[in-house]
């Protein structure tokens, strides 16, 4: 490659937790740097060595397709030295804590561990433990920051902007972590955030997090630029949420009919995986003109490396 | 024994309303010989040698009516003599044990042992408390006439609350018939399922299970309406939010009971969790600052008629966990005293109030003859500087688990020596 990359500016933090850690100068540079690597990974040579030598280890305690493979994808076409590790095989089936992991991947001196957990803070506490940099992959219901990170440069990149923008957030915003990243990161940019849930889906207190609530799709898509959908968490539900997946779909589906009460121009967004036919419209998820999905995840390669490149250093 | 003299304290009684400065002599028997101002340097024998307690206070030892022991089963993490250490390092000399130890204490042969341990190894006062149900499962009712003769004070299923509400009518009758104290940790299961901190603005942003305050406030609401109709000995073991004072104000002119708080809910708020510090995952669970506000208010009202030291001891390796992982409850028997002075210090409660909820009320309702200084009963008592600063130090805890929910707090007011039956059996 010809082009030369920049070099990462110092960012606040050490590790990449939350977007709650960061601040709004963080926040671009990280986007900035994410844009470089768009069309590097268009190209027909995707490989660079500016983290060769350098060990990445993916924790990843719950099952995952599109981060895990986004993060291994990133750290080799970064050139780093990617290691997956494989939970089922390994001591913690054994009964091992995260603290005991965590030292045990530590003596081996990685760079930087990604980690995604089903319990909230788990790589809070992980961070504590160890002296490389980690990078949170999801834990529970609190953050999935990088997530966040790539729909901000998604929109970006079709909007141009963020300030300003009207973004309806929808569906089970209860055990969604994608849900929260994204409101600290919008709300930070600028954007006006709609969240639209049936009630027994909406968090406490979520409005003093500085959104607006609706539990009525239709006034909670109104006017908005983008319509981002999430997946309805049945393997998080404990007991009653709804009613059944066919009445969901009646009232917080998304549909052509309600999405037209927002603006014409507006774009769908989803973090996958998709409940087809649950949370949204099959043919709308496909929709080039409207849908931005696949988009995301094709920016999420980007994102990742823009993090690991920076949270390396 | 020899007798001991104190002069020039300011003692402090609330149960023979004493709030004078004077004197207090400990008879050759460890008992209470003479008391309160008339006891000066004029009344003594010259040739005795006398303490002087100038600017420091004599409180009646404390009475702690919610303490977890380790023993039997979870030795490891607390016995009765290191809950002894850290309870005279409080100035605490009776403590009611819970009953959720391993087996539970649910029959006549634990309670043996209980006591029996208790007798031997703890220099304090135990009171052994029995489960409601045995093996705390919430179905059948344990004997409350036989361990009652054994010497139990009371039936609580300790951190499990009896879900059945046939069930909890029918322990209120038995309780009515054989005079029992019934004490409930009030929390419907189905509300606080999986929840770990308060329902609000904190479990959201960290993206925890929430507890909400309806989950407390409809188990009080439910026994409370049962207590009209079933007449019993009953205490609310802890109430953290609002919305059970407003329920326990309205029942107040109805129904006879009583209640308690944790000391952590009334000094500390669901912020402190901060960044998933495992050592503030209490239960109930800390709420919002005007949750504690209202609590501080309800004592001032005498609403609330016992502080406790929720004392819950944990190992290490039972906090060292994830959030959801980690066990709930915190160590915090030997710093009950001081952290209720905050409260003095910071204008919340009056001082002769604080000690009357950590002395002759728990007393009271537990109809025992502890907690007071008259003449003539053992010398249970502590001396205190309530004015002087310190720093907690988890390394410096006492007890055998240092899971202190105040690591690195500053308070002001310290133990400076505990008597149990006159004998001096903590010196700072």
């Amino acid at each position: 490659m010809a082009t030369s990359f920049k070099k990462a500016v110092k960012i606040s933090q050490k590790n990449l937790l939350g977007i709650q850690d960061l601040s709004i100068s963080d926040i671009n540079v990280i986007l900035d740097d994410a844009k470089q690597f768009i069309s590097l990974n268009k190209s027909k040579n995707k490989k660079l060595d500016i983290l060769r030598g350098k060990t990445q280890i993916n924790l990843f305690f719950e099952p995952s397709t599109r981060t895990q493979s986004s993060f291994e994808l990133a750290g080799k076409r970064l050139g780093a030295d990617v290691m997956s590790m494989n939970i089922v095989n390994s001591a913690i089936k054994k009964g091992e804590t995260l603290i005991d992991t965590a030292m045990t991947l530590n003596a081996m001196h990685p760079d930087i561990i990604v980690i995604r957990h089903q319990d909230s803070g788990a790589c809070n506490l992980l961070s504590q433990k160890v002296n490389c940099a980690v990078i949170n992959a999801g834990d529970g219901r609190r953050e999935h920051p990088t997530q966040a990170l790539l729909d901000a440069l998604t929109i970006i990149d079709r909007k141009k902007k963020i300030q300003g923008l009207k973004i309806a957030i929808c569906g089970d915003i209860l055990h969604s972590r994608v849900a929260r990243s994204n409101i600290y990161l919008l709300n930070m940019l600028g954007a006006e955030l709609n969240i639209v849930a049936p009630s027994n889906l909406m968090p406490k207190d979520i409005d003093k997090l500085g959104v607006n609530k609706f539990s009525d799709m239709k006034k909670g898509l109104k006017d908005c630029d983008i319509v981002m959908m999430l997946r309805l968490q049945n393997e998080r539900m404990t007991s009653s949420f709804l009613s059944s997946n066919r009445e969901y779909y009646e009232y917080y589906g998304l549909t052509p009919d309600k999405l037209s009460y927002a603006k014409d121009d507006a774009l769908i967004m989803h973090p996958g995986p998709m409940n087809r036919g649950i949370e949204i419209d099959t043919k709308l998820a496909d929709d080039i003109n409207k849908s931005v999905i696949k988009e995301q995840v094709e920016l999420g390669v980007a994102v990742r490396m823009a993090c690991l490149k920076i949270f390396c250093e | 024994m020899k007798k001991k003299y104190f002069l020039n304290a300011n003692i402090l009684d609330p149960y023979n309303s004493i709030e004078e400065i004077g004197g207090l002599i400990i008879d050759e028997e460890g008992k209470i010989e003479a008391i309160g101002k008339k006891v000066n340097k004029n009344n003594i024998p010259s040739r005795e040698k006398f303490i002087d307690l100038k600017e420091k206070y004599i409180f009646p030892g404390l009475v702690d009516m919610r303490v977890f022991v380790g023993e039997p089963g979870y030795e490891y993490k607390e016995n009765f003599r290191t809950l002894s250490n850290a309870a005279l390092a409080g100035g605490v000399t009776s403590v009611v044990t819970m009953p959720n130890t391993s087996p539970v204490v649910d029959n006549v042969s634990i309670v043996d042992f209980i006591k029996r341990r208790g007798r031997d190894k703890s220099k304090i006062n135990i009171y052994p408390t029995a489960s409601l149900t045995k093996n705390l499962e919430g179905t059948n009712m344990t004997e409350f006439g036989l361990l009652q003769k054994k010497g139990i004070v009371g039936f609580t299923d300790g951190t499990q609350t009896i879900q059945n509400t046939r069930l909890m009518s029918r322990i209120m009758r038995s309780a009515y018939d054989l005079n029992s104290l019934v004490m409930q940790h009030a929390e419907d299961y189905e509300l606080a399922k999986n929840g770990m901190v308060n329902d609000g603005i904190i479990a959201t942003q960290l993206g925890l299970h929430g507890i909400p305050d309806l989950a407390e406030k409809i188990i009080i609401e439910r026994d409370l309406s049962l207590l009209e109709d079933f007449n019993c000995r009953y205490h609310i073991s802890q109430i953290s939010s609002s919305k059970s004072v407003d329920t326990i104000e309205r029942k107040k002119d109805i129904v006879n009971f009583t209640t308690g708080v944790s000391i952590n809910n009334l000094s500390l708020n669901e912020n402190d969790v901060g960044d998933f510090r495992t050592f503030l995952k209490l239960s109930p669970p800390l709420r919002t600052e005007e949750d504690r506000i209202s609590l501080i208010k309800a004592i001032n009202k005498d609403l609330i008629d016992v502080i406790v030291s929720d004392h819950k001891p944990e190992d290490e390796e039972s906090k060292r966990l994830t959030f959801s992982q980690a066990a709930a409850g915190a160590s915090g028997i030997e710093t009950l005293l001081p952290l209720a002075l905050e409260l003095f210090h910071n204008d919340s409660i009056k001082l002769f109030k604080l000690i009357k909820l950590l002395t002759s009320n728990p007393a009271k309702i537990l109809k025992i003859n502890k907690g007071n200084l008259s003449v003539g009963n053992d010398a249970d008592l502590c001396i205190v500087d309530i004015y002087k600063p310190w720093i907690v130090k988890k390394e410096k805890i006492v007890s055998k688990s240092k899971n202190t929910s105040i690591d690195d707090k500053k308070l002001q007011g310290q133990v400076l020596s505990t008597f149990v039956k006159g004998e001096e059996l903590f010196k700072i």
